[in-house]
């Protein structure tokens, strides 16, 4: 009886540590393999008894690179940079309104903020196309950057909004009291203690931008970015420059996030929910 | 009903220790308290017995059945939860015949008891509710009421009273008390409020930093405080505490406070004849020192020394005046209102009777090991 | 002092109004291009794409209905399933649960075009799965995952990938759902004598389910829009709405069709969106009885 309880107790041990790994494994080891498979010799993949590649090589990233994705990922990064700049000019007074103001409306305005986050950006491109070329911006990266805020700001609001509720209305209060107006309370106060928060929400922003590639596709002809470059160039091209192409999209990305990695699951769960 | 056993117990929490070594026998239909500040082991001692945390080290015993790896429900324990966690989704009455579905009782012996529970703590008109429409006097009473449905063979509660408000706080007891009595379950109950401990327990097991300090009656943990740790931590004001060296010349001991010397009857003798020469730690409660013309007649063997009155604290049914005797402040309490001018001299007599010598290395108390060795012959 | 009380009362709506602003026109006005763009020609209204879309032997509309419904009933319910048991599993307390939940929620990070490339490393001819299988002698020829004839396999390859990358975001969802319900919610049931199974029919399921509709419906919004994955992996050889959308604006420059098919993937989120609005207003009400 005592025995047996013991030997279940552990058991159970053995099957949750069991269960962690192998889900653990499902999602990392396609990481893995193609991140070897992006820096394998040629010889090495095509050869079918070498499982886990024994030579490596730029070569791959390097063809890549020169095809045009060094100008790809320039664009990328411009792109996001734009995109984080509008969305968070736009999207941070909104945040706090919400976050530290009491009107009337307040709830439906939100409501309508949450539901525009659901709606399917990617609808918006094709209809942009037109207008786009009537203001000269199609094929440009600002007219990417501004359809991929419509994208990102009510994440930077609603991200913004529950960041700046965070920082206690007290300390706000206890400065004013102290001989601060309300403007210098914010950028004394709150904006230091909310700028960790939205640092990652910055880089989330980056990376939505980033991994974004079907407005980018549709409204760029010349001046692709990186996904945009990748969807058309590199399919044709062999499997090992393939995999070269998927490291290059990964590895930002997995920086950044590493980076920002205490405020992930926080940040899914505010946007998600 | 049943006997519990704690054996050796340890729990780690990574490196710290949570339970340190404890050793505890529970007698059937007792009503113990763990009594302890926030940290010291008592709460996480309540979830081993509960099944919801597995000792590192020792056993559980329910009468000689031994439990240390049973599930809970392999137990039949109940337990009242600091928050209540009465289940939000589920109505009142769905909350407390909860334990009876699940051990498949039939349908109107669970709704006997169900009936029978609510009665007894007056919550029969709110079974059609939902938590969230309670106050929470009311969710404290369902959770009790959840507790006791099944007849447990242990009734384990985690500070139920802590998010009461003062008034409530006062009634429930007094009324959780005269339950347990009805319904004679064995109860290990865990608080870091001493008055709860004092008026609730049968006994009382006071534990610090993972430890058992003490196990006794409410008044033996009162008068006979086993090391400094139980005699401050128990009783409002806090006990005094100053060193003093030890002077034994022809068998007269004198107590040397440099403030003061107290010279203490024969009594103390046995007890003290070791450390002549050494400095021990005296502690005296604020009750048993006297002002001139407060001794109570039955007290003999009083010592008087002077001090100026520093503060007053005026409680109404009492007052606790802080008196400056040099080096040191000592709080006495006097009952009822009398009023001290502050920096007015006032001579104060200490009962040597309750003073308390402790060992100044170990902090134990020196007559309470002694007894426990005489005891032990 | 009265100056000072009406500006504090506009100030929030002066504060959203750029950004509600933009919002508005970003989404609004490509909306009504879209229907424009659908249902004209050349200035005049005209059905002919609509013509086109329906019957023309170019078009792949139903198939791309068929096939975005089916992609979409398959992956839902596996990555429910897989969320929900790894939420449970991540809710026990074990050693290096924070490095594993880290590691586990990395697909969330990378686009699906990441995704379908990552995937094609594992299942192409030369790649890991079938030298894995191989070497281990289980089969003798490589498996084809790709190309026409292999249509169920590229099929089974997409829903590989996308219950891969996209179960985090359910299990996120419902992994912070289940860190809301208090421990001692679940203690209390243990102890009074339920069991795993029972704990989590009568406490779990039932405190989880707002969580659980909330998930649902973000992963069923976001599968209807599936492009990236499905062009890497199938190209056309399974069409989706939005990868004919794609096809139809950037190889063909059929921007009208390509205008129908956005609105048909707004029509279907919208139509889910409110349903999702719906029941997150009834759960509001609902707890705050």
């Amino acid at each position: 009886m005592e025995e047996s309880s013991i030997v279940k107790y552990y058991l159970r041990k053995i099957i949750v540590a069991g269960l962690v790994i192998l889900a653990v494994l499902w999602v990392i080891t396609p990481f893995v393999i193609s991140i070897l498979y992006a820096f394998a010799s040629k010889t090495d993949y095509y050869s079918p008894n070498i499982l886990i590649p024994l030579h490596y090589t730029l070569e791959h990233i390097q063809k890549l690179l020169d095809l045009g994705a060094t100008r790809a990922i320039i664009n990328s990064v411009i792109v996001a940079v734009i995109t984080i700049i509008i969305s968070f000019a736009l999207g941070l007074p909104a945040g706090y309104a919400f976050a530290k103001f009491v009107f009337r409306g307040k709830d439906s305005l939100k409501l309508l903020i949450i539901g525009l986050r659901m709606f399917p950006i990617l609808v918006i491109a094709v209809p942009l196309v037109t207008l786009y070329i009537r203001l000269g911006l199609n094929d440009t990266l600002l007219g990417v950057a501004l359809a991929h805020t419509a994208m990102a700001l009510p994440f930077v609001i609603i991200i913004s909004s529950s960041i700046f509720a965070g920082v206690p209305k007290e300390l706000e209060e206890a400065a004013m009291i102290f001989g601060l107006d309300r403007k210098g309370a914010f950028f004394r106060i709150t904006m230091p203690l909310a700028l960790p928060g939205l640092t990652a929400a910055a880089i989330f922003t980056f990376i939505m931008s980033w991994n974004e590639v079907f407005i980018a596709s549709v409204l760029t002809l010349t001046n692709r970015t990186l996904p945009a470059f990748i969807l058309t160039s590199a399919m044709a091209a062999p499997d090992f420059i393939k995999f070269a192409a998927g490291f290059i999209m990964i590895f930002p990305a997995m920086v950044f996030v590493f980076i920002a990695r205490k405020y992930l699951i926080t940040m899914w769960g505010i946007t998600l929910k | 009903m049943v006997d519990v056993h704690l054996k050796g117990i340890v729990k780690r929490f990574g490196k710290t220790i949570a339970v340190n070594g404890i050793d505890l026998d529970i007698r059937d239909g007792e009503f113990i308290v763990l009594l302890g500040p926030s940290g010291c082991g008592k709460t996480t001692t309540l979830r081993v017995i509960a099944g919801l945390e597995k000792p590192d080290e020792g056993r559980v015993l329910f009468g000689d059945r031994d439990v240390t790896y049973l599930p809970p429900r392999e137990r039949n324990v109940s337990m009242v939860f600091q928050s209540y966690a009465i289940w939000p989704h589920m109505k009142v009455y769905d909350n407390i015949a909860f334990p009876l579905k699940i051990k498949k009782f039939p349908k109107e012996e669970i709704d006997k008891r169900v009936k029978w529970a609510a009665e007894l703590l007056q919550i029969s008109e709110l079974l059609d509710r939902y938590p969230h429409q309670l106050s929470g006097g009311q969710r404290q009473r369902v959770a009790v009421a959840r507790a006791i449905v099944v007849e447990p063979d242990v009734l384990l509660m985690d500070e139920p009273l802590s998010n009461l408000d003062a008034l409530l706080r006062v009634k429930m007891r007094s009324e959780l008390k005269k339950l347990q009595r009805r319904i004679k379950v064995t109860t290990i109950y865990v608080t870091h409020d001493q008055v709860e401990a004092m008026t609730m327990g049968d006994r009382i097991a006071v534990m610090n930093k993972g430890k058992i300090q003490q196990v006794g009656r409410p008044d033996e943990i009162y008068l006979k405080p086993a090391n400094v740790f139980v005699a401050g931590f128990v009783g409002t004001p806090q006990m005094n505490f100053f060193d003093a060296t030890v002077e034994i010349r022809d068998n007269e001991i004198i107590l040397d406070a440099s403030d003061f010397k107290v010279r203490l009857p024969r009594d103390y003798l046995p007890v003290l004849q070791e450390y002549n020469g050494k400095t021990v730690i005296v502690g005296i409660r604020p009750e048993h020192i006297y002002p001139e013309g407060h001794a109570p007649t039955t007290a003999k063997k009083l010592s008087w020394i002077e001090g100026t009155v520093d503060f007053v604290e005026a409680l109404g049914s009492d007052t606790i005046l802080h008196l400056n005797t040099g080096s040191m402040i000592l709080v006495v309490k006097i009952s009822g209102s009398h009023h001290y001018e502050i920096g007015s001299k006032v001579k104060v007599a200490l009962d040597l009777s309750n003073i308390h010598v402790f060992d100044k290395e170990s902090q134990v108390s020196l007559l309470y090991k002694r007894q426990r060795e005489v005891q032990l012959s | 002092m009265s100056k000072v009380s009406v500006m504090e009362k506009y100030l929030p709506y002066i504060l959203i109004a750029p950004s509600l602003a933009y919002l508005l026109f970003f989404i609004g006005y490509p909306l009504a291009q879209g229907l424009y763009l659908a249902f004209t020609e050349n200035g005049a209204f005209s059905l002919e794409n609509i013509e086109y879309l329906l019957n023309s032997p170019f078009s792949k509309f139903w198939e791309a209905l068929t096939d975005t419904f089916l992609l979409v009933l398959v992956i839902i319910p596996i990555q429910v399933a897989i969320a929900l048991g790894l939420a449970m599993l991540f809710n026990m307390k074990f050693w290096g649960r924070n490095t594993a939940l880290y590691l586990v929620i990395l697909p969330l990070t990378i686009s699906d075009v990441a995704a379908g490339l990552i995937w094609y490393s594992m299942l192409s001819t030369n790649g890991f799965f079938n030298k894995l299988l191989m070497n281990i002698g289980l089969i003798k020829e490589p498996i084809y995952f790709f190309g026409y004839e292999y249509r169920p396999m590229e099929f089974l390859a997409i829903v590989l990938t996308e219950v891969w990358r996209a179960t985090a975001i359910v299990f996120v969802i419902l992994f912070a759902g289940l860190q809301m319900i208090s421990q001692d919610h679940i203690e209390a049931a243990e102890v009074f004598g339920a069991n795993v199974w029972q704990r989590l029919r009568y406490i779990v399921f039932p405190m989880l389910k707002p969580s659980l509709q909330a998930a649902l419906i973000i992963r069923t919004l976001f599968a209807f829009q599936i492009f990236g994955v499905v062009w890497v992996l199938a190209g056309r050889d399974i069409p989706v709405l939005a990868g004919e959308a794609y096809y139809e604006q950037v190889q063909l420059r059929h921007t009208g069709v390509a205008a129908i098919y956005a609105l048909i993937i707004a029509a279907i989120s919208v139509t889910i969106g409110y349903i999702y609005i719906k029941l997150f207003r009834a759960q509001y009400l609902e707890e705050g009885g």
